[in-house]
């Protein structure tokens, strides 16, 4: 008999598991496409290292000295950077807690439950330095290339950070569960994850606006103040900075506080995970008594129907509603430029079109995508006695309806102080909210409204075809905007992908 | 045989509910294979057959989930393939898996069945009030249906098919998964409901109920229609007249497995 309960064994159990996970991901199911996904990702990879050459080419070529200046500089990206491993890890230590999956089998196995989830937040932080080191591999290695070995100690640092994440995340959402319990945890926990990794990139955005004018994007960590404020170089503080930047010392420092924070955590959480994981799994759906009834049954067309019980739904589910309007946290920085340069009469505004028509494109796909596909009743809709046709129109209508709501009082809001990029805006919202309504309609596949965050799996393509569409529309409005003509070139380009998505979207069978 | 679209060919006097003829669909192999089946208005119809015999595809097709490869489908003298709309409307659907949003209560899912039924609100919302009494559904009518069991959902799903007042009621494995009490409930409200002139066609599994509820058993087999009638009449076809529906049954599916 195999040593079946030992932690290796669990160890090896899980990263067989979590391979398979990612391999199915990558390839939506299909393992004969592995060879074509690996020539993809080297592609990809390359096309990543080109993309850090452009970035940070220019800082290797000079060489980085270890000044406060610098440290202030790295310091702030990592924080940054931080912020998406701690969302990311949450997230995965909140789906630990209640995805069902194997749990049913393993807790009523006689392993003990503390030595499931020594190995389950092990594997949660490896899987985050992983994907961490993946994303900052190619800016590490441009950085040792033309600046020297040193760089390298940088996968130690983002391995570091994946371990702090961890035990952060498993710390926090304990903590949530304790105070708020297992109810409400979910939610406010994957909340509290979208938020934190939004943060990511409204900090980028912020960096953008608040450089408005400069040449670099990383002039709000160079500004006087902030490096008069900031600590000496000797400070603790700048360990992971130093480390970075190759001090062996700081290395072994900060790899030896990260696994001492995560071995803490793995020591401490455990054991009570097995117990949260149980009281997750009693949580019942409570009663909700609705209202409106008492108003009796309204007249309505069935492309109203169907249009009211989209935004019914996604107004009733809290959960759904935070996934697809945490876009908007995104528009809050030009909200912010917005309101501080409304008598400036600056032309900062232009830096808005864009990322109002990003935002537009990115919720349009989510809102689609669970209109379209994520249909819980589609036998229902399907044997109602009206056209397929008219059916997607509604839908359709229902995803245009939500992105004007959403976007409207922003458009308004930048028309009083800039007219131009107002309407170029307001056309942008919805060709780049379509255009993704677009690409989701032609790569629908039923699906539960449930299986929301992971549609992204079911179809690489319309991923990648959705966030190109959103970004060659942003493009186009950018410049249209700024009164170029180059922006009909863009709109040509984001047309022929849109033409591109519909000639290899799978053919419609019934 | 006649045209199935002719309006009223008849059983003991009634009109054609149903009709398919030369219905086909293929996957990987036929799954039905040239079907020609006919149930009467007013009829309780059950479809009985092994696992993999190709009922919930013939029912697919005949409610527009599924395209046939050849055939036709002709729902109270209306072509079903050429005009699905017409039929869609005086047809309900009802699959094995309650399909129900979470988020609305009971009465928001059959207000909104109405809706894309175009069934006046007034009607449709003395028909949803009736049918929530019938189904003892009324304690839960304004929650939200996601802290519902599966009984429950089954119940609200089965209010819907009925909602629209449809001519004809298909269900699949209607009872799957239903305590005794629901499926009781469940049982009574088709039976009303072909008392009352509609007509109920539905796969089972569990042969007592096709025994006690149906007017007419169809028992398919390999995609193909292999006996039909009455209980009585598929005995005397198995020459077995004191046997339960069961075993008549077992000697209906094991016939064209030994004639292969």
């Amino acid at each position: 008999m195999s040593q079946t309960a030992s932690l290796a064994w669990l160890a090896a159990h899980e990263f067989r598991l979590g391979w398979r996970d990612w391999v199915a991901m990558m390839t939506a199911g299909h393992r004969r496409r592995l060879r074509n996904v690996a020539i993809a990702l080297i592609i990809f990879a390359g096309f990543m290292h080109l993309l850090a050459y452009s970035m940070v080419g220019r800082y290797a070529h000079a060489g980085v000295v270890p000044d406060k200046a610098t440290l202030v500089v790295v310091t702030g990206t990592m924080l940054l950077s931080w912020s998406l491993l701690l969302s990311q890890a949450m997230e995965s230590v909140t789906r630990a807690f209640y995805s069902r999956s194997d749990l049913d089998l393993i807790l009523t196995s006689p392993i003990s439950p503390r030595r499931i989830f020594t190995v389950r937040i092990g594997r949660i932080a490896v899987t985050v330095a992983v994907m961490a080191m993946l994303l900052a591999a190619p800016f590490i290695d441009v950085m040792a290339f033309f600046d020297g070995a040193r760089w390298l100690a940088g996968y130690g640092v983002v391995a570091a950070m994946g371990a702090v994440a961890a035990a952060l995340a498993v710390a926090l959402t304990v903590a949530l569960f304790r105070t708020i319990g297992a109810k409400r945890t979910r939610l406010i926990a994957q909340i509290v994850a979208a938020v934190i990794g939004a943060a990511f990139v409204i900090g980028l955005q912020v960096a953008a606006i608040l450089s408005y004018g400069s040449l670099s994007r990383f002039a709000p960590l160079q500004s006087e103040w902030l490096i008069a404020h900031a600590p000496d170089v000797g400070s603790a503080v700048w360990w992971p900075a130093r480390a970075v930047l190759g001090d062996p010392a700081a290395l072994v420092l900060v790899a030896a506080i990260s696994l001492t924070l995560l071995g803490s955590a793995m020591l401490i959480f455990s054991a009570r995970f097995g117990d949260h994981v149980v009281a997750a799994a009693g949580v019942s759906q409570s009663v909700v008594r609705q209202r409106r009834w008492a108003q009796g049954f309204r007249r309505r067309s069935p492309s109203r129907a169907l249009r009211h019980k989209e935004w019914a739904l996604l107004a009733r589910d809290p959960w759904l509603m935070s996934q697809t309007l945490m876009q908007i946290l995104y528009l809050l920085p030009p909200a912010l430029l917005l309101w501080r340069s409304f008598h400036s009469g600056t032309g900062a505004f232009v830096v808005l079109v864009p990322v109002i028509v990003m935002a537009a494109g990115q919720l349009g796909g989510g809102l689609a995508w669970l209109t379209i596909s994520g249909e819980d009743a589609p036998d229902l809709v399907a044997t109602a006695p009206i056209t397929a046709r008219r059916i997607l129109w509604a839908k359709i209508e229902a995803v245009m309806g939500a992105i004007v709501f959403v976007f409207a009082p922003l458009i308004v809001a930048l028309a009083f102080a800039a007219p131009w990029p107002a309407i170029v805006a307001g056309a942008g919202v919805l060709i780049g909210a379509a255009a993704a309504t677009f690409v989701q309609l032609c790569f629908r596949s039923q699906a539960r409204r449930s299986q929301f965050r992971r549609r992204q799996v079911s179809s690489r393509i319309a991923t990648f075809a959705e966030a190109f569409s959103s970004i060659s529309w942003a493009g186009t409005s950018a410049l249209a905007a700024a009164g170029t003509w180059l922006a009909a070139f863009s709109a040509v380009i984001a047309l022929g992908i849109l033409l591109g998505v519909c000639l290899i979207s799978p053919p419609r069978t019934s | 045989m006649h045209s199935p679209f002719s309006a009223a060919t008849s059983h003991h006097n009634r009109p054609i509910a149903l009709a398919t003829r030369g219905l086909s669909k293929s996957f990987d192999r036929p799954a039905v294979d040239a079907l020609d089946l006919t149930v009467f208005g007013g009829e309780f119809y059950a479809l009985v057959g092994p696992n993999g015999a190709g009922k919930t595809t013939t029912l697919r097709m005949v409610v527009g989930l599924l395209r046939p490869d050849a055939g036709s489908i002709c729902i109270d003298g209306i072509d079903a393939l050429a005009d699905p709309v017409a039929a869609k409307q005086i047809t309900a659907w009802l699959s094995d898996e309650p399909m129900i949003y979470d988020k609305l209560t009971p009465f928001e899912y059959l207000e909104f069945v109405a809706g894309l039924w175009r069934i006046d609100a007034r009607v449709a919302e003395a028909r949803a009030r009736e049918l929530i009494g019938w189904l003892g559904l009324e304690p839960h009518a304004h929650e939200r249906c996601e802290g519902f069991s599966r009984g429950m959902k089954q119940k609200v799903a089965l209010a819907g098919a009925l909602v629209h007042d449809p001519k004809l009621i298909i269900l699949d494995e209607p009872l799957t998964g239903l305590d005794a009490g629901s499926a009781r409930q469940v049982k009574n409200v088709l039976r009303e409901r072909a008392e009352a002139g509609g007509t109920v066609i539905m796969t089972t599994h569990i042969l007592e109920v096709a025994e006690r509820m149906a007017d007419r058993i169809g028992v398919i087999a390999h995609g193909k229609l292999i006996a039909e009638g009455t209980l009585d009449e598929l005995r005397r076809r198995t020459g077995k007249s004191a046997t339960s529906l069961e075993d008549t049954f077992l000697t209906l599916v094991a016939e064209p497995v030994a004639a292969a």
